[in-house]
């Protein structure tokens, strides 16, 4: 009983308290960088897409919006031929930034992406690429990984040997 | 059986194997890399270890390796003790030490063994900072990629590649962790069954470049259980699509056909169905110019020509047709206004292959039966050409000496290493009669080279030495009398002999001397018949033959004729539907244009973009197998079931579906086909022969628990994204009203199958949580490398039903005479260029050779013919050059081309002349530049 | 005649009154709402989005008026008509200031009770009608909680007028000169507050709602101008059940220096703040501990409030 009278004096007390939210519009909110907003797909420091089509992202898309297609260049390099996000089925709930295994696909802060017309929210790759890198300014997946396309040679890496020369002799 | 306890539980298991079969075999997870099914154990991984306890006292036990522990009763042993679990967790940390970080972008990532072993056995980050081993890669041809950095030395493939299928030019170099497997230099991999690496290698190292041209993950792709439609053996496939595009074909574990192994045609022939000039709406051709219809339309522009009293229809169906197509053309035109699509001379051995098969003097076996076999002799066919799965099979038919050698000293079969050095060099007797050389010659005991009339001359020969009943062969050389007596004694002292012939080589002499040597087996075996095995062209070769065979038999050349006969003599207006058949592939380009130009109305329904598309007044476009529900023949009489991988939509039907629309309402015949299961029902009340598949019109419709079984995987992605820049509202998925399966991934999953065993033949693709690669096939059997639980696609029929076949014995054939000064044109046929819609394949047509005619050394010399020039070859009116190549090992008097040169279509066996034109002087690296 | 037409006035006037000030409720409520919560709530129409009500009213009635298929129609439209009839129906009871009101009966209690025991089946029906098994239960929880609280409620009004002697609300004021009701009939005053709350329907007593549980309860099928009914019938029953307080309790339209209806004005309102800081304050119970609370707690209590008031009425004479 006096729990709930404190209660409501609590309540009641909240009268002269300074206001949390702001007006919106007018005042634009402070979000983090890690919000989870309009997603878009970055590049690598070296200014050549990130992403690798590796499917990763639609296959652990709750709501299946993200489709996309692989194709390579003439060096092998993996990119996707299109890349669609249907933003009008998007919960933003940021599966697919954590399953990115190369940085590429990253959520922002910006959520302000109503439309009038559903199709619109269907953004292509076009729509979705930026020219920076976002959140992550060094990383660069075909330096670390072992596949040779054109942007490290065989064994070129930080963390590799020379190719191994088959016709050496030596044990 | 054995008792054994694994982790306190006891199981009885089948003797004779190993633990890592039993373990596999009860369902339980025990990871491994090194052991296949097929290839054996040789415990070089580590990674299959258990512990294995002396008695119940034991509390330490001892680690031992799954494979190469044969099962014992009374074993105790732990697969979670907590030694075993470090001990497979530290062997996997090992292997991955140099693994390179790069699943992203590897066609294996979502199928890969190593993921699935990695994540079973519990290693999740790399504790290794050294430096890591890298590798340059090779060039391995359109088929294969290869991506060294990502071995873990496991030596599946080259265990596969040189000891399983018999290549030679793949190898393991270097030494320790520097292991490489490739090749000597750069260039295709040889062998006809390179394709399996991509399912033996369990990483990334050899991948499907076809499919990485196009690449969509396992997940996402979807698949149903399909027949191999590139010839005649009918292996199971498991193609995957994704976005309408047929991506890649997958083997489809089916113990009684292609076991665990496709041949490189049958994986990598598919583009065709994504042909760019694939004909995909109805279209109109008249006068060179080409409107296209809607389907209905073109269902009632076919109903109008159909109705037209002034025209007679006649037909012409096809051995790459399913049944139900061939049938329904049948039955609108009426079996006698019905013709095959087979030449005169294809019909003629067709019939005289099905009149052996009837005959009863041996049995029909399968691929699995044929592997068994202990003495082989392949009369005319070359099968690594015609019928590859098939030469895969021979080859462990001569291979399987070794086993039985290690059993005699008590080493189980799954013993590689042990079993090969038990079995040294030896091999079961193989003999093959052809014109030229096969790829099988490196295993064979001898190779005799002829024209098929001096093969069936031999042939006789050999049945006269196992049954002096059997007429004798005059006029034999004597080399050629030794050889017939020692073949005759290698088939006589055999206990499974096997006779293979086939279709290619073209000659009903040939096909009877078969049968007169197994008749003459057969009289001398007391148990078992001799087997047989016949392979024909195409993959329904054998279903059109037995819709075609009670009496009227009329063939392409029958066709021809009626029609060019009925407009000269002013008779009756003749038009003609042809199904799925490209005529200009079975006849002269004159005779086919003759018959177009006689005809008065053309109708063409095909799905590839062929000569004769191109002639029709109306096309309609087909189902390729990738969208056809239907029943196709293999080569020893199995009935197997194919079903659509995906939806093609209004436009793209099955060629029954196009003949039942238009004709349903003016031919009552055609009322049987409103749906698949009733076009299957007529094909086996049409041919009693037939009527056993009767059990595939339930599987087809199968269903578990009233749901449909689901094509895709459950994680399938991309669902309501894929269609969005067409519109954002998502549509009905198709509905598959023809069978118990659905399209997309609603539907019963695999593992409930699993669990329940039942259904797993009807699996759209291998699949398991946890097992995401081709391995996971062992979750659906009952044994390892035993068939699939519940029920099949397929069943075998039986052809002949005489318990005593009588024999009648023939006369051998007369000894040909040559024509001085020409040669024999023969065409032979070849694995990447023959079949015509695995030609319309661009990784098929680069690896197709260049067209060359081949000569033995003697005629070449008396032709004063050297190596490498270029010749030319005068046919009846026409003439082509072509850069030679001298052979020792074919047949002499002959000129050998390939069979795809369309200049020599209808035009086998004929005498020609060959004049040399000097030095070739371009050196041709395309197939069509090959022929100036 | 001259009767009538002032009758007629008052009642159009007090119907006018009552639906505006409903309205406005529903936004200010909201806004209270929000400066409890440390927002803002509507403030975008109008000045202070006082204009919000009408925004609101504006777009409810140009939502469709759906009436589900599969529901029993008349019955489904005429539910939440009887809740608005009922509680306006209550009003003419209430004597705003000494010359104000529609009517002045002397069982006027009884008639109070009599309406908004009637106003339960508006929201029993509105569930039935549904033929939605979240509407079904809804319904049938309004059913179980009005027949509980009606009967407290009743109870606790016994003691105001065992004090006034009189069923008549205007005497049981002028009964209030000296000394409010409140403060010796404090415990009726509780029971009174807790009963009415329970009776409107408004949190901590919204069961027959509950979005979270049932997805709207009753009124799950409502929308458009019906679901409008329900909400203003439920703002009604807010302002009712305070100027019955204010009327029973403390001390209607009596106090010093401003005019009497000012006066009833200012209480009521006080009420109301008290009935909006109680949603803003108290959780939901469960149902279970919600009738525990009435039938093991509440009637006891309001039945020893009934003795005692009785033994010293006969004590004092």
């Amino acid at each position: 009983m006096l729990t709930q009278l404190n209660t409501l004096w609590q309540v009641l007390k909240h009268t002269t308290t300074k206001i949390d939210t702001v007006e919106y519009p007018d005042e634009m909110p402070y979000l983090a960088p890690r919000y989870r907003g309009r997603i878009v797909l970055t590049r690598d420091p070296d200014g050549e897409e990130r992403c690798v089509a590796c499917n990763l992202c639609a296959a652990v898309c709750p709501v299946d919006c993200i489709a996309l297609q692989k194709t390579q260049d003439d060096n092998g390099r993996w990119q996707a031929e299109f890349f669609r996000i249907n933003f009008s089925r998007c919960i933003f709930c940021g599966l697919c930034e954590e399953a990115c295994p190369t940085y590429a696909i990253q959520l922002t802060p910006d959520f302000e992406i109503c439309e009038y017309e559903r199709p619109n929210l269907v953004y292509e790759k076009e729509h979705l690429l930026i020219s920076g890198t976002g959140k992550y300014p060094d990383y660069n997946f075909y330096r670390e990984a072992g596949k040779d396309v054109g942007v490290k040679g065989k064994g070129a890496g930080d963390h590799e040997k020379e190719p191994v020369d088959i016709k050496s002799l030596l044990p | 059986m054995a008792k054994i306890t694994i982790d306190g539980q006891t199981y009885e298991v089948e003797d004779g194997q190993n633990l890592l079969q039993a373990c596999l075999s009860l369902g339980l997870d025990l990871p491994y890399f090194c052991w296949h099914p097929a290839l054996g154990s040789v415990g070089a991984c580590r990674q299959c270890a258990l512990i294995q306890y002396q008695d119940e006292n034991d509390q330490r036990g001892r680690l031992i390796m799954g494979c190469m522990t044969p099962v014992g009763d009374g074993q105790i042993l732990s697969i979670d003790a907590e030694n075993a679990v470090n001990f497979r967790a530290g062997i996997i940390e090992a292997l991955m030490t140099n693994h390179p970080h790069d699943c992203p972008v590897c066609e294996e990532g979502g199928e890969c063994h190593l993921q699935d072993m990695t994540v079973m056995s519990g290693h999740h980050s790399r504790r290794y900072q050294g430096l890591k081993r890298t590798f340059s890669n090779q060039d391995l041809g359109p088929f294969i990629g290869h991506e060294m950095n990502r071995c873990i030395t496991c030596y599946r493939c080259v265990r596969y590649y040189r000891d399983y299928a018999g290549g030679t030019d793949l190898h393991a170099m270097a030494s320790r962790n520097r292991t490489y497997f490739g090749r000597f230099e750069e260039g295709p991999l040889e062998s006809e069954f390179s394709g399996n690496l991509v399912e033996v290698c369990p990483t990334g190292v050899f991948t499907d470049k076809t499919l990485s041209q196009d690449y969509s993950r396992k997940w996402d792709l979807q698949c149903a259980p399909s027949v191999c439609v590139h010839c005649s053996l009918g292996c199971n496939t498991s193609p995957g699509e994704r976005y309408g595009r047929l991506k890649r074909i997958q083997n489809r574990f089916n113990s009684d056909v292609n076991g665990y192994f496709l041949c490189d045609r049958g994986r990598f022939g598919y583009d065709f169905v994504n042909h760019p000039q694939r004909p995909r709406t109805p279209l109109q051709q008249q006068d060179g110019e080409q409107s296209s219809l809607t389907s209905e339309q073109a269902i009632n522009q076919l109903k109008q020509k159909l109705k037209d009293p002034e025209i007679c229809w006649i037909g012409i169906g096809s051995p790459r047709a399913t049944l139900e197509s061939n049938l329904a053309l049948q039955r609108l035109v009426g079996s006698d206004h019905f013709f095959s699509g087979l030449s005169h001379q294809q019909e003629q051995v067709h019939q005289a292959l099905l009149k052996l098969q009837r005959s009863g003097h041996g049995q029909l076996l399968s691929m699995q039966e044929a592997e068994e076999a202990d003495a082989i002799v392949i009369l005319g066919e070359d099968i690594s050409q015609t019928a590859p799965r098939l030469a895969l099979s021979v080859r462990q038919a001569v291979r399987s000496i070794g086993r039985s050698k290690a059993q005699a000293i008590g080493v189980p079969p799954w013993q590689d290493q042990a079993v090969q050095i038990a079995n040294q060099e030896a091999g079961h007797p193989l003999y093959t009669l052809g014109t030229q050389p096969c790829r099988l010659q490196p295993i064979c005991k001898q190779h005799f080279p002829a024209t098929t009339s001096e093969q069936a001359r031999l042939a006789f020969a050999i049945a006269h030495q196992i049954d002096n009943k059997a007429p004798a062969v005059s006029g034999l050389t004597k080399a050629q009398q030794q050889l017939a007596e020692e073949i005759a004694a290698d088939l006589t002292n055999a206990s499974r002999p096997l006779l293979i012939t086939g279709a290619g080589h073209g000659s009903t002499d040939l096909v009877q001397a078969t049968e007169q040597i197994l008749a003459a087996l057969s009289r001398r075996s007391k148990g078992e018949q001799p087997g047989l095995v016949v392979s024909f062209d195409e993959c329904n070769s054998l279903g059109l033959t037995l819709l075609n065979h009670r009496g009227q038999e009329n063939c392409l050349d029958d066709a021809f004729d009626i029609v060019h006969q009925s407009h000269d003599q002013g008779g009756k207006q003749i038009g003609v539907i042809i199904v799925e058949n490209d005529l200009y592939q079975r006849a002269s380009k004159a005779t086919v244009d003759q018959f177009f130009n006689d005809l008065s109305d053309s109708v063409v329904i095909d799905y590839l973009p062929s000569d004769t598309l191109a002639k029709a007044n109306l096309i309609l476009p087909a189902a390729s197998f990738a969208e056809t529900q239907g029943v196709l023949i293999n080569n020893e009489a199995r009935g197997q079931m194919l079903f659509p991988v995906y939806a093609a939509g209004d436009n793209i039907q099955m060629s029954w579906q196009w003949l039942h629309a238009s004709a349903a309402d003016i031919n009552d015949a055609m009322a049987d086909f409103s749906n698949q299961a009733q076009a299957l029902r007529a094909c086996l009340e049409t041919e009693p022969l037939l009527g056993a598949l009767e059990p595939l019109l339930e599987v087809s419709q199968l269903q578990h628990q009233g749901l449909k079984l689901a094509r895709m995987l459950p994680r399938a992605s991309g669902r309501t994204a894929m269609r969005a820049h067409i519109s954002v509202h998502e549509p009905k998925q198709p509905v598959d009203e023809q069978s118990g399966l659905a399209y997309t991934m609603e539907g019963v999953p695999y593992t409930a199958m699993a669990a329940e065993h039942s259904g797993g033949g009807m699996m759209p693709a291998s699949w398991y949580p946890g097992w995401n690669s081709n391995q996971s096939i062992h979750k659906f059997q009952q044994e390892i490398g035993d068939n699939i639980e519940g029920p099949v696609t397929g069943i075998k029929l039986s052809l002949h039903s005489l318990p005593d076949p009588s024999i009648e014995w023939s006369e051998p054939t007369k000894k040909a005479r040559a024509k001085a000064d020409h040669l024999l044109l023969i065409s032979h046929p070849q694995i990447f260029g023959s079949d015509e819609l695995s030609a319309l394949s661009t990784a098929i047509a680069e690896r197709t050779p260049v067209a060359t005619a081949s000569l033995h050394p003697d005629d070449a010399k008396a032709m004063q013919i050297s190596d490498n020039d270029l010749v030319q070859i005068h046919l009846q009116d026409q003439h082509i050059q072509l850069p030679v190549t001298i052979n020792p090992q074919q047949a002499k008097r002959v000129v050998l081309v390939p069979d795809y040169l369309d200049e020599i279509r209808g035009l086998e066996n004929i005498w020609v002349t060959v004049r040399s034109l000097g030095p070739n002087p371009v050196i041709t690296s395309d197939r069509r530049a090959g022929h100036v | 005649m001259f009767d009538v037409i002032v009758t007629l006035i008052n009642i159009v006037f007090t119907i006018l009154i009552l639906m505006v000030l409903a309205a406005v409720l529903v936004w200010a409520e909201r806004r209270i709402l929000g400066i409890w919560q440390d927002r803002l709530g509507p403030n975008r129409v109008g000045p202070g989005g006082i204009l919000q009500a009408a925004a609101d009213m504006i777009k409810i009635f140009f939502k469709e008026d759906w009436i589900p298929p599969f529901a029993e129609k008349f019955v489904f439209v005429f539910a939440p008509c009887v809740v608005v009839i009922t509680m306006l129906g209550a009003f003419a009871i209430v004597p705003f200031s000494p010359g104000t009101g529609v009517v002045d009966l002397n069982v006027g209690v009884l008639f109070f009770l009599a309406m908004s025991a009637l106003a339960g089946y508006s929201t029993i029906l509105a569930g039935w009608s549904s033929n939605n098994k979240y509407a079904l239960l809804g319904g049938m929880r309004s059913a179980a909680q009005m027949i509980s609280y009606d009967v407290f409620m009743g109870l606790s009004l016994m003691g105001v007028v065992m004090l006034a002697g009189s069923f008549n609300l205007r005497e049981i004021v002028e009964s209030q000169s000296d000394m409010w009701n409140i403060f010796p009939q404090f415990i009726g005053f509780c029971i009174f507050m807790v009963a009415g709350v329970a009776e409107s329907h408004r949190l901590p007593f919204d069961l027959p709602e509950a979005e979270h549980e049932i997805i709207a309860g009753f009124h799950t099928e409502y929308s458009g101008m019906k679901f409008g009914l329900f909400f203003v019938g439920e703002y009604l029953g807010v302002l009712l059940i305070s100027a019955l307080a204010v009327v029973l309790f403390l001390g209607g339209w009596m106090g010093p220096l401003l005019p009497p209806f000012i006066w009833f004005c200012l209480k009521t309102l006080v009420v109301v703040l008290f009935i909006i800081l109680l949603r803003a304050a108290i959780p939901r119970p469960r149902f279970d501990q919600l009738m525990a609370f009435g039938w093991k707690i509440c009637l006891p209590v309001a039945l020893l409030n009934l003795v005692i008031t009785g033994a010293v009425g006969l004590a004092i004479g």
